[in-house]
């Protein structure tokens, strides 16, 4: 079926199957900082913001997002370099493959939290997993970066 | 030194942590097949028939793929160099089907939905086996894994194809009987250790497609792209020199990739069918038809006299390797190798092993490569030997262990007949350091928080190796542009851990140039010196001693065109990084400048330095690792408050990566050690095989970690420096059992320490 | 492989049960999170997003949530966290990342009845009902234990009468499902214990509850009420974990429970 939705504040018109998921429609059309990590909704990479709230766009079914927005890293380019910057100083991004989702969701958390405890960053963050850095890293470049 | 020891950013990473298309599955061409495995639904079965014929007809689909269609020589998917200890036992498919999910059929289609439904209509008719489930029973089983006759091993590894043993080994010094006669004290344990998954973020992929001369190019997620080339041609039947395969980045292999496990499929795709196809694995695959840690039963004797002087060490393994033979017999022997030298005190030791075939998942290379199990089973015992001396765990090992210049006979011979001494050990110095910092002496063993918790404290120690004595080699290249900047050529592959960037940091220290002034290149097997890999703890060690020759050997040649263009000799004149110059007098040449005059008509030259390098040792990196703890007396619910690893890996070429790795080995052992589970269906089927049910640490799991370095000086590394990547995941599993112990008396000896382990053992103590 | 080969937004509540009663295969859509996991061969899906069910409205006595109010709104909603001691918030809070919960919906959990759920545990130690579009209003309680024929859960609704609540539970893994969770309420000296996660479907543990109401809470009674708890639910085995643990750890967590409640 046609859907039309706002990707990165462009309206896209996508062919998508009934049964396709966010995540597959968004690489097939090019968006491809979206990554498939499970298949169960437990490791938070294939994130990005519907009507900018953070969303599993594995567990959302691409017809639903008609007439939605939708945000990936791609878009936000800016704000996420912003953030890279203190992870890649603290060399908390290892293989990268969890980055953009994670840092979609860091960038979600700044604008939903006012100055987050670090038990707040933990719990908004505890979906994204992570096998390379052991997370002490990240949450070192998350406070650096919430302090400016 | 400007570079080395320094915290330099990773040259990758903001291009990975923004989301650039830069991993496997985001290059792929859009029209490739893509490529799907028909899995067995038992765990030992036989083929009788197959038909595909409606598979085949059905509309996209491009091939269909059975045993008949493959060739009949066995190999090996282990990464390892030629010749491999690993036995060839298998076929890219075969009429024998060895484990729940072993490939019975490939499918080719135009797109997924297609190629799932061809899947459906294959049809299969099996004749299910009895298989072996439990490895203790493997040994003489009346079931025989492998009954082919065209199995073939290189060397004698202690095969015995009828009793399912893979591989056998001893490594014996010393009188055992003699050194317990001398034991006032002597614990006698056995310690079981999980089959943990890599469960790296980005699955296994691969895709392939045939290049303008019909050669094959597989591009891969893989940290072996040599071995790959090797284990391809092999497999397929075709020349290597008909293969080309192309790493990219790298979404975190931890050894996983270290197997060449999916290259193959897509691979025979495209031979048989001329077309690019991909195959990405999905969680479940990943978890259930790739490889694993090697599950252990490891049996530990271990005496001491009545100073706390440990006589004697006797281990007895038993490694389940699963359908295939991959790495078994160099896990299970680094087992005894890495773990036995630690206490080199003892007037003898022993470690007696098989490896056996059992119809479960295959097990293969993972971070710690066995010594994560041995150092579990050996350090606990040691924890326990140092509770019946009634001695303070921390002051038996400062009694025992190996220490600077020192050797052990488990660590052999040099070539000239005298014993391997640890050049670099700082190893005592870690065990003071993290006392310090976990407060041992003012905490140890435990103390009550409350009512219902309690905290305990727990230790092990820990070494590895930097490479494989006298087998890993790596070559580089550093070639100098026409622009004045540097192209650095590795076959090493960086699997997110910066390997890369360091690699780059001492070519740039030895140079004196800045980082921006070098490029990286890895891997492309047409283009890159060789290099066995990236596994074994060995790229910062083995590649990075191969990058200061190489960069030494380009920088005599810049000195050498550069006095050249100033018409002085060599000795008069020295580089600085940015020009050669006089050293008596003014006349400087810019590095640029000598670029553009060697590659012109005037120099018709290209300056290119090369070096290589294979250790003949393999020096050990070490830790020292402190757990805290605190229990949940009602419920044995375990909270980590503070994990404290001081690591000696000699020169921490970049402190930035070196905590990170460690702080990610950190969290996989502290995983292994209590959540990620492995369960088995009483009919062989992997249950543990999503993200939801197999648990790796999230971030709120993980309590305080605290990563120092205690550095020693390594003579043989690049500057001083030993390896890292490995030798951070063994301590916790030991240390958080002790730490358990402490807070409740629980002796955990089997992996995962869960809440209702803690519970129900404390429950069997009130009975007892 | 789940498959979808017919997908439908239906405009209206009525237009949604004709769809959904047209077929056996056909079925509601809530956040899909779960049911993506299935290998259900779905004939006509039938998403709810155009029928403005995601609400949580504040009526007076009663709270209303519409089912496909998302977890996460559940979370933030200051209603919810003011009412209840927040144990509804307290119970989802824990269930994997904010991704996840910003598109788990309340309706899809209800309606499907999961053993392992931390809200519907949440939800039966509190005085709940549900609106079915077919089958109208009925206590949570009674759906749980019966079910119904096909039908489309409107919403749940919240009777607001000052019930003092309290949520535990037992995971391993922070980010894990529950081994096993329990939430316990007091409204005057009505007591509700609720185990859930054992690993089937949470129940009221009837006889332990009346045996608090009819007696003097103490130590001792308290220590009763356990037992008659466990005694009169069933608890099994799966792989989070055996009978036997849950058993052991069903005690402490009833007691911390009713502790709670009494501060």
């Amino acid at each position: 079926m046609k859907i039309e939705a706002t990707i990165n504040n462009k309206k896209i018109q996508m062919e998508v199957a009934n049964d396709e998921f966010l995540v597959d429609a968004l690489r097939r059309y090019g968006y491809s900082s979206v990554k498939r990590g499970c298949d169960t909704g437990c490791c938070g990479l294939c994130t990005v913001w519907i009507n900018e709230r953070p969303t599993l766009s594995c567990s959302t079914l691409a017809p639903t997002v008609q007439g939605k927005q939708i945000t990936t890293i791609e878009g936000l380019q800016e704000e996420a370099k912003e953030f890279a910057s203190f992870l890649v100083k603290e060399g908390a991004e290892q293989c990268g493959f969890c980055s953009p989702g994670f840092v979609m969701t860091v960038l979600a958390m700044k604008r939903e939290l006012e100055k987050p405890t670090e038990e707040e960053i933990q719990h908004y963050l505890v979906g994204n997993l992570c096998r390379c850095t052991g997370y002490a890293g990240q949450l070192r470049a998350i406070k650096k970066y919430l302090e400016v | 030194m400007k570079f080395v020891n320094q915290p330099i950013e990773k040259i990758d990473g903001m291009d990975v942590a923004t989301g650039k298309p830069v991993y496997t599955d985001d290059l792929v061409m859009t029209n490739a097949l893509i490529v799907k495995i028909l899995r067995s639904p038992h765990a030992f079965a036989e083929i009788k028939s197959i038909d595909v014929s409606r598979a085949e007809d059905l509309p996209g689909v491009e091939c269909v793929l059975t045993y008949k269609d493959v060739p009949n020589v066995r190999f090996t998917m282990a990464g390892q160099s030629y010749p491999e200890p690993s036995p060839y036992d298998r076929l890219i498919l075969d009429k024998i089907l060895r484990y729940v999910g072993d490939e019975v059929a490939i499918v080719a289609a135009v797109d997924e939905k297609t190629a799932n439904k061809a899947l459906k209509l294959i049809k299969v008719e099996y004749e299910v086996m009895e298989p072996v489930l439990d490895f203790e029973e493997a040994i003489g089983h009346s079931t025989v894994i492998h009954p082919e006759d065209n199995l073939h091993i290189n060397f004698d590894i202690g095969f015995n194809q009828h009793k399912n043993i893979a591989s056998s080994t001893i490594i014996e010094a010393g009188n055992i009987e003699e050194a317990f006669d001398e034991c006032t004290h002597i614990v006698e344990e056995t310690y079981y250790i999980q089959a943990q998954s890599h469960a790296m973020m980005e699955t296994y992929r691969a895709f392939s497609y045939l290049d303008l001369n019909e050669r094959l190019s597989v591009v891969s997620s893989t940290q072996i792209p040599f071995h790959v080339r090797r284990i391809l041609a092999r497999a397929l039947q075709i020349p290597a020199s008909k293969i080309r395969v192309i790493k990219p980045r790298i979404g975190g292999g931890f050894g996983g990739k270290q197997t060449a496990s999916v290259e193959v499929f897509p691979a025979i795709v495209t031979l048989k069918t001329g077309k690019p196809a991909k195959i990405i694995y999905d969680r479940k695959e990943s978890f259930s038809c790739t490889t694993s840690r090697h599950a252990m039963r490891i049996k530990v004797k271990l005496g001491a006299d009545r100073d706390g002087r440990i006589r004697g060490i006797d281990m007895e393994g038993l490694a389940d390797t699963g359908a295939y033979g991959e790495h078994a017999p160099t896990v299970f022997s680094v087992t005894g190798y890495k773990t036995l030298p630690l206490y080199n005190q003892a007037k003898a030791v022993r470690y007696r092993a098989h490896a056996v075939y059992t119809n479960k998942m295959t097990a293969g290379a993972f971070r710690g490569y066995g010594v994560t199990q041995g150092t579990f089973a050996l350090e606990c015992a040691i924890n326990q030997l140092a509770g019946k001396l009634n001695m303070d765990p921390a002051k038996l090992r400062e009694i025992n262990m190996i220490r600077e210049g020192e050797s052990s006979p488990v660590l052999g011979k040099k070539d000239d007949g005298t014993p391997i001494k640890m050049e670099s050990c700082a190893l005592d110095r870690c065990v003071k350091k993290g006392k310090a910092l976990i407060e041992w002496d003012r905490k140890f063993p435990s103390y009550e928080v409350s009512d219902t918790k309690v905290r305990g404290l727990g230790m092990a120690i820990t070494m590895q190796g930097s490479g494989i004595a006298k087998i890993d080699t790596a070559s580089t290249i550093i070639k100098l542009n026409d622009d004045g900047f540097f192209t650095l050529l590795l076959g090493s592959t960086d699997m997110g851990t910066g390997s890369d960037t360091i690699l780059a940091q001492m070519a740039a220290e030895v140079l004196e140039i800045p980082m921006d002034k070098i490029i990286v290149h890895a891997v492309d097997t047409d283009i890159s010196p060789f290099d066995t890999g990236s596994y074994a703890s060995s790229t910062t060690y083995v590649t990075g001693n191969a990058v200061i020759k190489a960069a030494e050997n380009i920088k005599e040649q810049i000195i050498e065109y550069g006095a050249r263009f100033l018409n002085q000799s060599m000795e008069a004149v020295e580089f600085d990084g940015g020009y050669v110059k006089e050293i008596d007098g003014s006349n400087r040449i810019s590095l640029d400048e000598i670029a553009q005059r060697v590659v012109s008509g005037e120099g018709k030259s290209q300056l290119i330095g090369h070096g290589s390098f294979g250790g003949d040792t393999s020096p050990a990196p070490f830790i020292a690792g402190f757990a805290e703890v605190e229990i949940d007396k009602e419920t044995g619910k375990i909270d980590l408050i503070d994990y404290v690893a001081v690591i000696d890996c000699g020169t921490v070429i970049n402190p930035n990566l070196a905590t990170i790795q460690a702080e990610g080995g950190l969290v996989q052992g502290i995983g292994m050690a209590m959540f990620e589970d492995v369960v088995y269906s009483s009919k062989g089927k992997l249950q543990t095989n999503t993200l939801m049910q197999y648990k790796i640490p999230c971030r709120k799991d993980i309590g305080k970690l605290t990563v120092e370095f205690e550095s020693s000086f390594e003579p043989s590394g690049p500057f001083g420096a030993k390896s890292i990547g490995e030798v951070v995941v063994n301590t916790p599993p030991a240390a958080i059992a002790h730490a358990v112990y402490n807070a409740v008396g629980v002796n955990a000896r089997n992996l995962p320490i869960t809440p209702e382990k803690v519970l129900m053992g404390m429950l069997e103590n009130k009975k007892s | 492989m789940f498959t979808i080969q017919h997908y439908v937004q239906p405009e209206t509540l009525e237009e949604a049960y004709q769809f959904l009663t047209a077929k056996r295969n056909n079925v509601i859509l809530g956040g899909c999170a779960f049911l993506k996991m299935s290998k259900k061969k779905i004939g006509t899906a039938i998403d709810l997003s155009k029928l403005q069910l995601d609400f949580i409205h504040d009526k007076g006595d009663v709270i209303e949530i519409g089912a496909m109010a998302t977890f996460r709104s559940l979370e933030v909603n200051p209603y919810l966290n003011q009412y209840f001691n927040g144990i509804i918030p307290k119970s989802i809070k824990s269930i994997l990342g904010v991704q996840f919960r910003n598109v788990v919906t309340i309706g899809g959990t209800v309606y499907s009845r999961y053993g392992f759920s931390d809200l519907i545990t949440a939800l039966l130690a509190l005085d709940v009902d549900i609106e079915l579009y077919h089958g109208g209003i009925m206590p949570l309680e009674t759906f749980l234990k019966n079910g119904s024929s096909k039908d489309i859960l409107v919403k749940v609704i919240l009777h607001k009468n000052n019930r003092i609540a309290s949520y535990q539970m037992m995971r391993n893994s922070v980010a894990d499902y529950p081994i096993l969770n329990v939430a316990v309420s007091k409204k005057g000296d009505d007591w509700k214990i609720v185990i859930g996660a054992r690993p089937r479907r949470a129940e009221i543990a009837v006889k332990a509850s009346e045996y608090l109401t009819n007696n003097e809470v103490n130590e001792t009674m308290i220590k009763q009420a356990t037992n008659i708890a466990m005694e009169e639910l069933d608890f099994g085995t799966n792989m989070r974990g055996q009978k036997t643990y849950r058993q052991a750890i069903a005690v402490p967590l009833v007691k911390r429970g009713i502790m709670e409640v009494l501060k």
